[in-house]
Parts: C-alpha cells; structure tokens; sequence
C-alpha cells in the first residue's frame, strides 16, 4: 500500500469522523440554538421553586428565551435566588412577572416571563422584582379540603 | 509443612506477579511517551497506523452503530408507547448513544477489531527477533514500532466513537421516523431540547478518549511483553481483549460517576 493511498484513506476517515462530531453538535445536541447567541444575567426571588432545576428553560409566551444557571438559598430572607441566562437579543419591561409553571401534569418546571407595560426595560445583572412560587400540590389539596370543611360547619 | 504453604505461597506469587505488571506496563506508558516524539515528527508512520486500525475499522464501526441504533429505536419505541411519550424516542436514542453505548461499544469493537491486530503485529515481530534487530541497529523499537500504534488508536478511537454515535442516531431515526411513523419534527426539537453539548456530547468524547488511551496501551503493552512464542502470542492476543473489556467497563463506570451525578 503506497504512500497517497493511506494518506488518501486517512484523509476521508478523518473527515468522516470530524462529520459525525459536528452532527452529533449541531444536528443532536442544542450547540446552534443555545450557545451561540450572547447572553445576560438575571435574578429573581422565589419563596418556593417547587422542583425547579438548574439548565432548566426559562420561557416566556411558551419560547424558550433563556435558561437556570444557578439556584442559591439566601439564609437572611430565606428565599431560593434563581440566576437566569437570558437570550441577548430579548429584552422585557421592568415589570415583568416570573412565575413557575410546570408543562403537561407531570412535566418538568420552568420559569415563565409574564411581560408587563413599563417602558424601562431590564438590564443586566437586575433581579425581577415580581415573582410567584410554584404550585406545591399537597398546600392546594389541604387548603381545598379545609374550605371544604369550613363550608360544612357553615350550613349547619 | 512445606505442602501446605504451597497454596499460600501460590496466591502470593499471583497477588506479585499482577502488581509487578502493573508497574512494568506504568513504565512502559511512560517510555512510550517519551518516545512518541519521533512519531510526530515522521508523520508517515502514525499516519499509517491510523490507517490500519482507524480506516479498517470503519465498516464495522458504521454497520455495528446502525444495527444498535435501530434496536435502540425498537425497544425505546415499545416501551415509550406505553407511557404516550413516543416523542421522546429521539432523547432517549440519542442520550443513551452519545453518553454511554457509543463510546463504550465503539472501544469494545476497537479492542477486538485493531486493538488485537496491533497486539499480533507486536507479538509477532517480537517472536521473529526484529525487534531486537532495531535495537541492534541503534533504532528504538518503542519509537519506531509502538509508539506510532498507540498515537494511532489514541487518534482513532473518538472519531470512531463519534460516527458510532451518529450512524445510532440515524439507525434510531430510521425505525423511528421511516418505518414506524414518530413525527420528524418532534423526533429531532425534543431531541435538541434534551441533549446538551457540554453536558452530553463532549463527555462522551472525552470517555471516548480515555478508552482509546486504555486500548492502545493494554494492546501494545500485550504485544510488547508476550513471550516470544506461537502459543505466547496466541495468549497474549487473548489477554488484549479480555483486559480490554474489563478495563472499558471499569473505566466507564468511573468516568460516569464523575461526569453524571444527576442534576441538582
């Protein structure tokens, strides 16, 4: 086996192989869509994020405008700090509510922007000031079964 | 008395033996390091070798990666079908190729298919003394006989991983989408959605790289220290694979319990 030949060989096997890598990249993986867009940081406070995680969607109008990097507990509050990587090409009003919606029955939790009116807009590194905690079940089956009970004692 | 010891010291002789080689193959890694210089800088001679264990191992690589993945596509299929979560088909072929089955598959098949064959080369050259006869020569049979082998696999083993990985993905694609009818489009976003690059993708090349790293070592190793014989070779070509696959599988679990703790 002459010289060109292996070269020729070695050559398409290492293209080959430098194909699937970038398939594996771009066409399986989330490297077009997610990283190469620039990004800013923002905060919010949660008194509960239920089961939220970390590199979890952060969405608003049901698109995935950002992702969780960070979940922090503040021991002087006691509140959760989330830190979110939001797309560089979207900005939202000062008044945006984050809430933390769960998709499907069993799904898994995101962060939701309900965009308000205010002019100003968010900048980096600002914490979003109105949020709501999640949905935790056990509260609403209680609450739900004391007014229940309440509601009895009342028609007596 | 001396009769009674003769298990004892048997065990012994096992427990010693295994950490002398040990030590000795450790030494060997370091030499082959130090004299992988010249198989950089004579480009030819690994360039060679990648032929003969990268190039010739690509048939099997691409069919061995399309038959997993469509079994993959298959079972996934009939057990996502009882949850009503068939979408999820292109996340879990996806996740469980590039996380575990492509690297690990790929290195078991390479082991087998070049790692055995360098082994052989070694061994076989040994037996008929030339590698003695480089060394008489003044040439430096690690530089010019093992080094350029194990830079060889070492340069292999993640592109093979990787087309592993892809070609399952497609297979997957194939029974999914083709044949059994999962929405295309749901098949790859969700696939997208839950396979992240860092996270996912380039752990599994970095396994990949590990177990290269291992086979070409075990295999030239092996070859290097076989006893010079039609018999010690055979055993020796033996010692590649089973070696080989236990130290896959040691080293994946490891890696894995490193690399994927679970998300909190």
């Amino acid at each position: 086996m002459n010289r060109t030949v292996i070269d020729l060989w070695v050559g398409i096997f290492v293209a080959i192989g430098i194909a699937a890598m970038l398939f594996l990249a771009l066409k399986v993986g989330n490297l077009s869509s997610a990283h190469l867009s620039e990004t800013y940081v923002l905060q919010a406070r949660f008194d509960n994020i239920g089961g939220l995680k970390v590199r979890g969607p952060v969405k608003s109008a049901g698109v995935v405008v950002g992702r969780i990097v960070d979940i922090k507990f503040d021991s002087d509050t006691y509140e959760a700090v989330v830190t979110m990587d939001i797309d560089g090409r979207f900005r939202f009003p000062k008044d945006t509510f984050a809430a933390i919606y769960t998709s499907g029955l069993l799904g898994e939790q995101f962060i939701g922007f309900d965009v308000g009116g205010d002019e100003r807009m968010l900048k980096a590194g600002d914490t979003v000031t109105k949020t709501q905690s999640a949905v935790v079940l056990e509260k609403l089956i209680s609450q739900f079964l004391f007014n229940k009970a309440a509601e009895g004692q009342d028609t007596k | 008395m001396a009769d009674l010891l003769a298990p004892v010291r048997k065990l012994g002789h096992m427990v010693v033996d295994r950490i002398w080689r040990l030590g000795f193959a450790t030494r060997f890694m370091v030499a082959v390091l130090r004299y992988s210089g010249a198989s950089f800088r004579r480009l030819p001679l690994t360039l060679r070798e990648i032929y003969f264990s990268g190039v010739l191992s690509l048939l099997i690589i691409i069919v061995s990666g399309l038959f997993v993945g469509l079994v993959l596509g298959l079972q996934g299929y009939e057990t996502l079908q009882r949850y009503g979560s068939t979408e999820a088909l292109g996340v879990l072929v996806a996740l469980s190729l590039t996380r575990e089955l492509g690297p690990v598959v790929a290195a078991l098949l390479f082991a087998s298919r070049a790692g055995s064959s360098v082994t052989a080369e070694i061994g076989l050259m040994k037996a008929t003394e030339q590698l003695k006869a480089m060394d008489m020569m003044a040439v430096n049979p690690i530089a010019r006989v093992v080094a350029p082998r194990f830079w060889g696999g070492v340069i292999s083993m993640p592109l093979l991983a990787a087309l592993f990985s892809a070609m399952g993905v497609l297979g997957g694609w194939l029974i999914g989408v083709v044949f059994i009818g999962v929405d295309d489009g749901a098949f790859w976003s969700q696939m997208q959605a839950g396979v992240d690059f860092r996270y996912d993708v380039w752990n599994g090349v970095i396994k990949s790289f590990v177990f290269g790293i291992a086979v070409s070592l075990i295999a030239v190793f092996e070859g290097y220290d076989s006893v010079p014989t039609a018999e010690g070779v055979s055993r020796a070509i033996t010692r590649t694979v089973v070696t080989s696959a236990l130290t896959i599988l040691a080293l994946d679990f490891v890696l894995t319990s490193f690399m994927f703790r679970g998300t909190s």
